[in-house]
């Protein structure tokens, strides 16, 4: 496939009357885990919100696979395969595992058995998990969760917000190493990430927003090695 | 220890507090899924629990007039229900639904108007005077009788009771049934859970606000023929006198809980009923003069003890 599958372009937009995002420009291509990092209120997640159709977009546009997707509700964004990790509040608690992963396959139900074979597979801790509440399990099972419930269409792109915020390190390995895992079986994965020395270590590319707008863009690893980057989010010194 | 005790304590207060328990039950999983996956106490509850009460009374009468047939209740009860579902999502369709977005106090009172509407809509039609739902008396069960005929341990237990009980036993497995096993009541339950994350997992939240509507719809319905098979009488009023209790049992068992507000309803209905009953020598307990004001006592010691309910329902 050529071009992007996942592209923000030029999109102004926010809440209501104020302006959150100036002209953000960010896009996924296939086989690719791209990270968006940025000090606290730069508006990444804001960023992916605005794919979802969760908030007001005035200019620019929102394209999957180059058909343009702006402004569409969230619930048929989900269903062109765009699927979605909220930072919190993304299990429902008193559903269990199964039943998690059973509504995150809503928009497509055929073939149930299978998919959950497949996430079982790809979360096997989850597996003796399955008849449990999702609200009685850890922060990192939780997250585990979220992404094998968000997996259950199939995604064209995975958006995830935050995923290891409030996590121990054990669990935000583990975390980045699905997250490669799930890349390597087809989906381009757009991340968020306040973690951003791990985020850039895993991801292809990665973009800085600072105040609702691209700052820096270019690999991970031109990003990890920049002075300026490290000098505002990596904790690094002169 | 039977005839001091038992005989009249189980036919006079027991079974008649469980009966009310099951009505009380019905009408309080329809109020706690609205507030569960609509976010909003739907006032307007008791009337369509009674607006479907009198469609069944007229569907009844109707066939009666016109074939001489003496219909069940709960055989009018069918088209009564399809009626009251349609008046719902016609009302949410063009009453609720522009106000999807509001803040829920605005839904609160919205509703609050809608119960106006309806009664007044009912008396117009029906008249406001009180209607004979059944006619007769309906003598104990006669089997259960002969079956515990020595005079220490008779149940004098009418039929009606029986099918009120059975009834609402049959409901309550269906309702386990559709909320456990099924897509829709799975996803029923999710929107409860949270309807944001619902909408961005892409499930169709209008779809299951008609559901929710429905399954309301149906057993409010049914907590209304009951109520009306138990008390054999129609009045524009009975809905909204059931509000309370119904709400009562919906906070006690936790909002959003459709289990523990048949729990609820039950203790509810159980306690309005036992209070009565003479614990300490020969004057009731409290006097059944009162009886409302007992679902009105647990609901506000629940509220400042416990407000998530016995089964951690959702508080506001």
């Amino acid at each position: 496939m050529s071009g992007p599958i996942l592209e923000i372009d030029g999109i102004h937009a926010g809440y209501g009357e104020t302006e959150i995002l100036h002209d953000i420009n960010i896009h996924v291509d296939p086989n690719e885990i791209v990270a968006v990092i940025g000090p606290n209120g730069a508006g990444k997640s804001t960023a992916i919100k605005s794919v979802l159709g969760l908030l007001n977009i005035r200019s620019g546009a929102i394209r999957l696979n180059g058909e343009e997707i702006t402004n569409t509700p969230p619930d048929q964004v989900v269903t062109r395969g765009i699927s979605y990790v909220p930072q919190t509040q993304n299990v429902f608690v008193n559903l269990s595992v199964q039943e998690n992963l059973e509504m995150g396959a809503w928009t497509r139900p055929d073939g149930m058995a299978e998919r959950l074979e497949e996430m079982y597979a790809l979360f096997p801790d989850l597996r003796a998990k399955s008849r449990q509440a999702a609200g009685s399990l850890s922060g990192g099972q939780r997250q585990m969760v979220a992404m094998a419930k968000a997996l259950m269409v199939d995604a064209k792109v995975l958006l995830l917000d935050e995923p290891t915020a409030g996590l121990s390190p054990k669990y935000r390995g583990e975390i980045f190493q699905t997250i490669r895992n799930i890349k390597n079986s087809g989906v381009p994965i757009l991340i968020v990430e306040q973690n951003a020395k791990q985020a850039l270590g895993t991801a292809d590319r990665g973009y800085v927003l600072v105040d609702g707008a691209n700052r820096h863009t270019g690999t991970g690893e031109e990003l990890l090695a920049d002075r300026d980057i490290a000098r505002m989010f990596l904790g690094g010194r002169e | 220890m039977w005839m001091d005790f038992g005989f009249e304590f189980v036919n006079f207060y027991l079974v008649p507090g469980l009966v009310l328990g099951c009505i009380y039950a019905l009408g309080a999983v329809g109020i706690t899924l609205t507030f569960g996956i609509l976010r909003f106490a739907n006032f307007a509850h008791g009337e369509l629990m009674m607006t479907g009460t009198y469609l069944a009374w007229t569907f009844g009468a109707v066939v009666l007039a016109t074939t001489g047939v003496v219909l069940h209740p709960l055989i009018t009860a069918i088209p009564a229900m399809a009626g009251a579902v349609v008046l719902a999502l016609l009302i949410d369709r063009y009453f609720y639904k522009p106000f999807r977005d509001a803040p829920t106090i605005m839904v609160v009172i919205a509703s609050f108007g809608m119960m106006l509407i309806v009664r007044s809509a009912v008396q117009v039609i029906w008249g406001p005077n009180q209607i004979a739902f059944v006619r007769g008396i309906d003598k104990p069960n006669a089997a259960v009788r002969e079956f515990t005929q020595s005079i220490d341990m008779m149940l004098l237990i009418p039929n009606k009771h029986f099918w009120i009980i059975g009834g609402t036993i049959v409901i309550v497995l269906l309702l386990h049934y559709l909320l456990e096993h099924t897509r829709i009541g799975k996803a029923m339950r999710a929107v409860s859970d949270s309807p944001d994350l619902a909408r961005v997992t892409g499930i169709n939240v209008e779809v299951v606000v008609r559901a929710t509507w429905i399954v309301g719809g149906m057993s409010a319905v049914m907590a209304g023929v009951f109520l009306a098979m138990d008390t054999q009488t129609l009045e524009t009023t009975m809905g909204f006198r059931m509000l309370l209790p119904m709400f009562a049992a919906a906070i006690l068992g936790g909002i959003g809980r459709p289990f523990g507000a048949v729990f609820g309803g039950l203790v509810i209905g159980l306690a309005e009923e036992l209070v009565a009953y003479p614990w300490i020598g020969t004057e009731p307990l409290i006097s059944p003069g009162y009886k409302t004001g007992v679902a009105f006592a647990i609901m506000v010691v629940m509220l400042i003890v416990r407000p998530s309910g016995i089964f951690k329902g959702r508080t506001f």
